[in-house]
């Protein structure tokens, strides 16, 4: 076992985040809100990936993250690799999902649209899963998911 | 949504719009009568539009219904801070159909969100104008005699022209062939060319618009070319003439060709144009009343006859 791969197996319990694109590093961290957490934490951004080139990482102690932020977390860092660890195990090994449409999470970057205008939850298709294109279905802009303001 | 409303014209199927056409025929023969009898239809302005908020009263009017609204948001509530929402909301405990306008993309389909009553989109912002395309359609489908097959040139602003990307989406079922004559800064958007890509469509792109692209056309469709859109002006005042259309341009053109513009036009239409029994973009514009008649039954779940068009009882 290499000395890298050591570093995330020392986790005991927990989740890995892996494979974030580094610009969406810290956004991530952002979005799972462990700013303030006192578990361990370890952060690592523009590591070497095989896939692509340089990627960041995530490795908290004691926590696991419900549905709903992963759904977040797979609008601008639709490749990221979730790791749940128990005793040192890997208990699972996931892909998180971008789902077809994402609704309440992103916004609209049409400084026209209504969803800027009124109190009410903006909504999505995605029409592009590998380039991460999302198409408003208000407006009909199309908005490039990595570079999204997240709500 | 519910269907009965029309947000988009790509909310239509290919049979649709074809009964569409057959009843704006119907209107077109028959522009009164009393089918609306005791509807109430809400015209919302939120943004001032005289035009087609004429065309609109005008097709109610026509067929006895009546008509509430305001003509410019100013006016209303809204003005005061009051959601969309809650506009809607009111409004839909007096109508049967709200045909509204606004200046914000997407609030047509939000209004459909919110309330049972049929919602007929009549422009928002930069978006969707379906009423704009129906007239479109019923104008080369009576100047043609058909829809399919055509070669339908679209000159000037196309990448802003929202007249012209609905054209596009609408005329997906219809095989047609498609020149896109701009300027760089104007030129269709990749996306729609996609569409085409997609669909099947043949199109070739054009700098210029020359005698042999003209020649070769059943239908021109004309745009405004606005200033606002050029961040340099040399550029604008370079370009602004080329997509004008004068006359003389038109010795070569095919007899079935006609000229069609969503008006209002500035200078891309030279006046001598006008007289050409090929112009028919004023012709155009008396079409959205019949066009928009056989919208608002559609909307109201009226069953309407179909006029079948044949070739001697165009124009
Ligand atoms: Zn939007």
């Amino acid at each position: 076992m290499s000395k890298q791969e050591l570093a995330v197996a020392a986790l005991r319990n927990g989740t890995v985040i892996d494979h974030i694109p580094p610009q969406a590093l810290f956004q991530c961290v952002k979005i799972l809100g462990i700013e303030l957490l006192d578990k361990q934490l370890t952060i690592g951004n523009n590591l070497h990936s095989s896939k692509h080139g340089a990627k960041g990482i995530i490795k908290v102690a004691d926590t696991f993250f419900p549905e709903a932020v992963l759904d977040r977390i797979s609008i601008i860092a639709p490749d990221a690799v979730v790791n749940t660890i128990r005793d040192y195990e890997v208990v699972e090994k996931r892909r998180v999902e971008l789902p077809d449409t994402v609704v309440g999470i992103v916004k609209c970057d049409n400084p026209k649209c209504i969803t800027n205008h009124e109190p009410m939850r903006t909504k999505f298709a995605v029409i592009d899963r590998n380039a991460g294109l999302l198409r408003c279905h208000y407006c009909n802009h199309t908005v490039s998911s990595l570079k999204a303001t997240l709500l | 949504m519910n269907s009965s409303s029309l947000v988009s014209i790509s909310d239509l199927s290919k049979e649709e719009i074809m009964r569409l056409l057959a009843q704006a025929r119907h209107f077109e023969l028959n522009p009164n009568q009393k089918i609306l009898d005791g509807k109430v239809v809400a015209t919302l302005f939120f943004e001032p539009s005289t035009r087609t908020r004429l065309s609109f009263e005008t097709a109610v009017n026509r067929l006895g219904g009546r008509v509430i609204g305001f003509s410019d948001a100013s006016s209303t509530s809204t003005s005061k801070g009051e959601t969309l929402k809650d506009t809607i909301k009111m409004v839909s405990n007096y109508v049967d159909l709200i045909v509204m306008r606004h200046f914000l993309e997407g609030a047509s389909r939000y209004a459909t969100e919110v309330t049972d009553v049929p919602v007929i989109n009549a422009g928002d912002g930069a978006n969707q104008h379906p009423s704009q395309t129906m007239l479109d359609l019923y104008s080369i489908y009576k100047t043609q005699g058909r829809l399919d097959n055509l070669t339908i040139t679209l000159v000037g602003d196309l990448k802003y022209g929202r007249t012209v990307h609905s054209l596009i989406m609408a005329m997906r079922y219809f095989n047609p062939t498609f020149r896109f004559v701009a300027c760089d800064e104007l030129k269709m958007p990749e996306e729609y060319k996609e569409v085409c890509r997609q669909n099947g469509i043949k199109y070739t792109e054009h700098k210029e618009f020359s005698k042999e692209v003209i020649d070769t056309s059943d239908i021109i469709y004309m745009t405004r070319v606005q200033r606002e859109r050029f961040a340099d002006l040399m550029e604008y005042e370079k370009v602004k003439d080329l997509y004008t259309l004068h006359n003389a341009m038109l010795d070569g053109a095919r007899d079935n060709l006609r000229i069609l513009h969503p008006l209002p036009r500035v200078n891309e239409i030279n006046p001598d144009v006008d007289d050409n029994p090929k112009a028919y973009y004023f012709q155009q514009a008396q079409n959205g009343l019949y066009a928009r008649q056989a919208l608002i039954c559609r909307s109201l779940g009226i069953d309407i006859p179909q006029e079948p068009l044949s070739i001697s009882n165009q124009k």
